[in-house]
């Protein structure tokens, strides 16, 4: 069941000249910055709704009901708003680093593909 | 036709589809047994982890605890839900590029340490049993009210069918059982539901019916909202308001720590984890995330609906009936002990908060020592108090006031009156989600036991049968372990679970969390972290729960601390320990090094990491 060793599986691109090498490192090192972006951003509205609306100002947001029903704001924020604002946060996270992914991959590519000279 | 027979015609129905399911997908490589041979389509893997994740305490338990907690319920909403943002965002993707799907897996090779996998083993086996026990427990109270067998044969019962199919179909079976078995559990949910917002507000969507007026016709004039009846009602009894947040014990801090507690916990749960592995690549891995949170979220904004109506209906319609005007639901839940009623002589029935209260329930109380404690109390009623015992006042003593909150979810379409089909359809429901998890579990179990537990510390020379054989041993022995725990439940169902999520917060999260983002953590402070964690969190615990001893402040917090937010303070501990030793220990050596950086590149970017171009599993 042990899937993959990436100790036996270095990533590296032997072949590559010392130029493409830095920039295949400089790629890599803005994918991880901007994953860490869209990561703690995503957290961020996961904190300021989850506990933000829904616990900490609760009793400040209560004061209010949701438009056009008889919610009182802190309530509805626990019991129904940050689960349907966790779906949306879900929901970002995949068609962003899915993009971001996509677009990483091609300016890998990009990089090794130039070099090798070859389709991979 | 009575709800007996339409309960086992649904119940025979939807077990033969699970068994017929895990017949078609039977497999025979340890592939197919363990990672379901990768081949699950995003939307159909969404749906088995929504299954996977939705136990029978979030089927069961969770609507019911809701009812009673009012707005402070909301930590179980928020707290599953939001853990698997945490999951989804913090955990999964990078478990599965390091290729580790078992927690201790990744535990072990990332602090380099075979102390650490022990450790990680030792929590992974003791979360996944207390977990799995749950879900029996939740099995036995279903088959023990609609088929009218004891609670214990019904743990047996389940036992049996899960063992069964989770031999025969490993993972393959489990991931296809499991989407049936949403679609049984979210019917089961919301179409009760639905016709309960039907008939007392006029709004199809739970949801909005939750926020609306009742009809005229329930309310008796038009515009009372419901939510604002229920909170005059419960006034009216002494309950605590509905909608009103901090009341009583449960303060911000406490509201706080407890949905942490169960984000954090769940977050680390190894049978969701696990289901990461089955898509084929990272980029179905997160549309599955997606799907399943939105599966899960149909019945998490349903559940407080339910738990709202079922509130309406126990505090409105109970009170002030005799015992021959008694829905048949009620004298039927009756003979289970899960709702007991004890009478003060004036043949009314009176629910409330207060000393009159006359609803209880039987507990962990052998039936002797009940009988014993009813008849002392008709001696009581008798005398007119010069003997005998009033029942009232001992129940009360004991913890045991108002009805078991198991029951609500299961006794709500009879108090609404609902057909006969609907209430066996929710029988149906709530054993495909104590069934789907359980399997999952167990999966986990034994995959913990055979690969992390016997092939990684005792035996690394096992050959690939061995490790089969010790695979499906493992199911067999947790099976029977999660039936004793079932039998002799340590606390209700969404308590034990509850529980186990806490250990998890305080030993794993910090752990995982710290591997991947901190290239800098080594061996001694992460394990040292951990068992300083789960000390303090287990010690907290057993303290108040096994020992009942009274909860604490620690000085510092205005209310004493739940137990079932202490996961939260270990889990601090455990980052705050680490962190401080980090600097005056080694850094993870080169090879370990190399391990953190492949974790962060798009996934494709090295060949080897799908299971395909596994050196061996």
């Amino acid at each position: 069941m042990h899937i993959h060793d990436p100790q036996t599986n270095p990533v590296s691109h032997p072949t590559l000249s010392p130029d493409a090498a830095a920039r295949l490192a400089e790629s890599k090192r803005r994918y991880w910055r901007t994953n860490l972006c869209i990561m703690s951003g995503l957290l961020a509205v996961w904190a300021a709704v989850g506990f933000g609306c829904a616990i900490v100002f609760a009793d400040v947001l209560n004061a209010y009901t949701l438009p056009g029903t008889s919610y009182p704001l802190g309530f509805w924020f626990a019991h129904q708003g940050a689960i349907m604002v966790f779906v949306f946060i879900v929901l970002a996270y995949c068609v962003l680093m899915n993009g971001l992914d996509k677009k990483h991959r091609n300016e890998m590519d990009a990089i090794i593909g130039k070099v090798k000279k070859e389709p991979r | 036709m009575t709800i007996q027979t339409y309960t086992l015609i649904m119940v025979g129905i939807s077990f033969s589809v699970y068994l017929g399911i895990a017949w078609w997908s039977r497999v025979k490589d340890t592939r197919g047994f363990y990672v379901a041979g990768q081949g699950v389509p995003a939307v159909a893997n969404g749906m088995a982890t929504a299954a996977d994740w939705m136990s029978a305490a979030s089927f069961l338990s969770m609507a019911g605890l809701i009812s009673t907690m009012g707005y402070a319920g909301g930590v179980y909403l928020l707290g599953w839900t939001g853990g698997f943002v945490l999951l989804a965002l913090l955990l999964a993707p990078y478990l599965r590029k390091f290729g580790h799907y078992t927690v201790p897996d990744f535990v072990g090779d990332r602090y380099d340490s075979q102390f650490a996998r022990l450790v990680a083993v030792i929590c992974a086996l003791f979360v996944s049993f207390t977990y799995v026990a749950g879900q029996m427990r939740g099995v036995g109270v279903v088959f023990s009210r609609f088929l009218d067998v004891d609670i214990n044969v019904g743990v047996v019962i389940g036992m049996a069918i899960v063992f069964v199919y989770a031999t025969l179909g490993g993972m393959k079976g489990i991931t296809w059982t499991q989407v049936a078995q949403y679609w049984v559990l979210i019917t089961a949910f919301l179409v009760p539901a639905i016709a309960i917002s039907i008939k007392l507000t006029g709004e199809p969507l739970p949801s909005i019916g939750l926020g609306a007026d009742l009809l005229p016709e329930v309310a008796g004039t038009a515009g009372v909202s419901l939510l604002t009846k229920l909170n005059e009602i419960s006034a009216e009894l002494g309950f605590g308001s509905y909608t009103v947040p901090f009341v009583g014990a449960w303060d911000k801090w406490n509201v706080a720590l407890v949905a942490l507690s169960l984000m954090v916990g769940t977050a680390g749960l190894p049978h969701v984890i696990v289901r990461f592995y089955t898509v084929k690549n990272v980029r179905a891995a997160r549309w599955s995330g997606f799907w399943a949170i939105l599966f899960i979220s149909f019945l998490y904004v349903t559940a407080p609906a339910t738990a709202g109506f079922a509130r309406y209906f126990m505090i409105s319609t109970l009170n002030d009936r005799p015992a021959t005007e008694m829905p048949g639901w009620f004298t039927s839940w009756e003979k289970t002990g899960l709702i007991l009623w004890i009478d003060n002589g004036d043949d009314r029935l009176r629910f409330s908060a207060g000393k009159d209260n006359e609803i209880f329930r039987a507990g962990a109380i052998p039936a002797a020592e009940l009988g014993q404690i009813k008849m002392d109390h008709q001696r009581w009623l008798d005398t007119n108090g010069t003997a005998g015992a009033d029942a009232r006042i001992i129940l009360n003593e004991l913890g045991l006031s108002g009805p078991d909150r198991d029951i609500i979810v299961l006794a709500t379409p009879e108090m609404a009156e609902l057909a006969n089909w609907i209430i066996a359809l929710v029988a149906a429901g709530g054993l495909a989600a104590a069934l789907s998890t359980a399997s999952g579990l167990l999966l986990v179990i034994s995959s913990s036991v055979a690969h992390d537990l016997y092939f990684r510390i005792l035996r690394p020379e096992a050959s690939e049968k061995q490790r089969l054989l010790v695979g499906r041993a493992a199911i067999g022995v947790a099976v029977v372990i999660a039936g004793i725990f079932g039998i002799y439940p340590p606390g209700f169902v969404s308590e034990v679970v509850a529980f186990a999520f806490g250990l998890a917060a305080a030993s794993f999260f910090p752990a995982i969390v710290l591997g991947i983002f901190n290239k800098r953590v080594g061996t001694v402070p992460a394990v040292t972290g951990m068992i300083v964690g789960i000390t303090f969190t287990a010690w907290y615990i057993v303290r108040c729960s096994l020992m009942k001893e009274a909860p604490m402040d620690f000085g510092i917090f205005p209310m004493p601390i739940n137990p079932q937010g202490i996961g939260a303070l270990g889990m601090a501990l455990n980052f705050i320990v680490t962190l401080t030793l980090t600097p005056f220990f080694a850094a993870p050596r080169e090879g370990v090094q190399k391990m953190i950086d492949a974790v962060r590149e798009p996934e494709d970017a090295s060949e080897a990491l799908t299971i395909e171009g596994a050196p061996e599993h």
